[in-house]
């Protein structure tokens, strides 16, 4: 169906000149055949021009028995951009690796194509795959089609939001644990807490294989589970031999920028004291022939990253240093460890308190005696040399001798 | 342990009651459930599946207001026609 009705957009086309994509080109390529990707333009425009937001954001609108995966927005200028009156977003949960096949993605775009504006955002940041613009009549149809698809409604509010994970094993050598398996499995396993918003605020999973963190794992979510290895690195020197011939300086790009000082190359060989190492990668991703992560692999659990919103970005501590992650998921200890921190926050937390600005509030000692945790000394940056830490077991001896 | 139709019914009461006044999240109810059941009530199982319930009928919605929360079914202010 051709529109019509054309808008001036001095302003947008000014988005358009620069060697980068433009959204404002799909937009108006879109807008040729859709009237509420061609309203969205004037919408854009006008708001640009009164540097003035004209959408109302939340509300009530979702699917049945749904508490996330939509969010409501109108237009304060419905009657001149009828179009866009109504414009929510449907957020559809991932496949996990972002994997599809292009017949799948297709049948999507058809979906999208006869109930929304046509406009996607492949992915928001939390990961899902973002369908902009639908009216509230619209909504239980397309969550229909989603699901005889096979696709899910994603999280949003205050739940558990959509997985993600980096490709993991599917596609790198590097991947300690298969992020993919367990995302599914999280995916599966807190469905009530994705689709039913339980807690202060919302709460991000993310899955990275190796500690190269390709989803910025540490960055951006509440639980950080990234890939890693216990024992050594694995050597191969006639490889290492090979990028010093080629022309890698080992001891100026290597050993040099090590951040635990604990590699040693004499033109010849080269040695690692692995238990200075700080898993960092840095030497594994110069010589990705030559080295590789351990065999005695697995993951450590981090908790508390956060974008900012409400308050600072933070980024996420340690609270497991080292777990095996093996099938069956279900069976690993880690899951009532979580629901046990979840207990903690969802009783003492403020409303829109990430779980990272409860722990600094409460304090990561108090947090953890509530958790049942044992504190250990990978969960603070400087252990040796940071004047705030008391081992309670110390403290205790001091005060019998006294 | 407390029923789950005792839960369900308790919590509508409250959201129903405070409509206007107040709104309520998810963990207000279940702090609340724990004052009027005390040891019989158990969030993770009657409290969720009253929750559950009670949404799955329409009788109770999710909203969202800068945080997530359960409230009456309503027409929005904002919402256009």
């Amino acid at each position: 169906m051709a529109v019509d009705k054309k808008y001036e957009t001095p302003m947008l086309d000014q988005l358009e000149t620069g060697p980068w994509p433009s959204f404002v080109k799909e937009i108006k390529a879109a807008g040729e055949e859709n009237p509420m990707a061609n309203d969205l333009i004037g919408l854009l425009e006008q708001s640009y021009t009164e540097r003035l937001g004209h959408w109302k954001h939340g509300g009530i609108v979702g699917v049945m028995g749904y508490g996330g995966g939509v969010i409501g927005r109108y237009s304060d200028l419905p009657e001149k951009y009828p179009a866009v009156s109504h414009f929510h977003t449907i957020r559809v949960n991932q496949p996990a690796g972002w994997y599809y096949t292009a017949d799948v993605l297709h049948k999507l775009c058809d979906i999208w194509d006869k109930h929304g504006s046509g406009l996607t955002n492949m992915h928001g940041s939390t990961g899902d795959m973002v369908l902009l613009g639908c009216t509230t009549p619209d909504l239980e149809p397309v969550f229909s089609e989603l699901t005889e698809l096979g696709f899910d409604l994603g999280g949003s509010g205050s739940d558990v939001r959509t997985p993600s994970c980096c490709c993991g094993q599917s596609r790198c050598e590097w991947a300690c644990y298969d992020t993919m398996g367990l995302t599914h499995f999280i995916t599966q396993k807190f469905q009530d807490e994705l689709h039913r918003p339980a807690f202060p605020y919302k709460m991000k999973f993310k899955m990275s294989g190796c500690p190269n963190d390709c989803v910025a794992s540490i960055a951006r979510s509440d639980i950080s589970i990234i890939g890693t290895w216990r024992d050594e690195i694995q050597i191969n020197q006639e490889e290492v031999r090979n990028y010093s011939k080629n022309g890698v300086n080992i001891v100026k790009e290597i050993a040099v920028l090590c951040p635990g000082k604990c590699i040693d190359w004499d033109g010849n060989e080269i040695k690692i004291d692995d238990s200075s190492c700080r898993h960092c990668m840095h030497c594994i991703n110069v010589m990705p022939k030559g080295l590789a992560p351990g065999k005695d692999r697995g993951a450590v659990v981090l908790m508390g990253a956060k974008a900012p919103i409400v308050e600072g970005a933070l980024l996420s501590s340690v609270i497991i240093p080292f777990m095996k992650i093996e099938e069956p998921y279900d069976d690993m200890e880690f899951w009532e460890v979580i629901e046990e921190m979840w207990d903690v926050w969802c009783d003492n937390g403020k409303a829109r308190e990430r779980i990272g600005e409860f722990i600094q509030r409460v304090g990561l000692g108090n947090f953890l005696d509530e958790v049942g945790l044992e504190p250990v000394a990978e969960m603070v940056a400087h252990p040796r040399d940071n004047p705030y830490i008391f081992y309670e077991d110390y403290l205790e001896e001091e005060d019998e001798d006294e | 342990m407390a029923a789950v139709e005792e839960v369900r019914d308790a919590m509508y009461k409250m959201v129903s009651g405070s409509a206007g006044q107040k709104k309520w999240k998810a963990t207000d109810l279940h702090k609340a459930c724990i004052e009027l059941f005390g040891d019989d009530y158990n969030k993770r199982k009657e409290g969720k599946e009253a929750i559950k319930e009670l949404v799955n009928s329409g009788k109770l919605v999710y909203t969202y207001f800068g945080g997530s929360f359960i409230e009456v079914p309503r027409v929005e202010g904002a919402a256009n026609d």
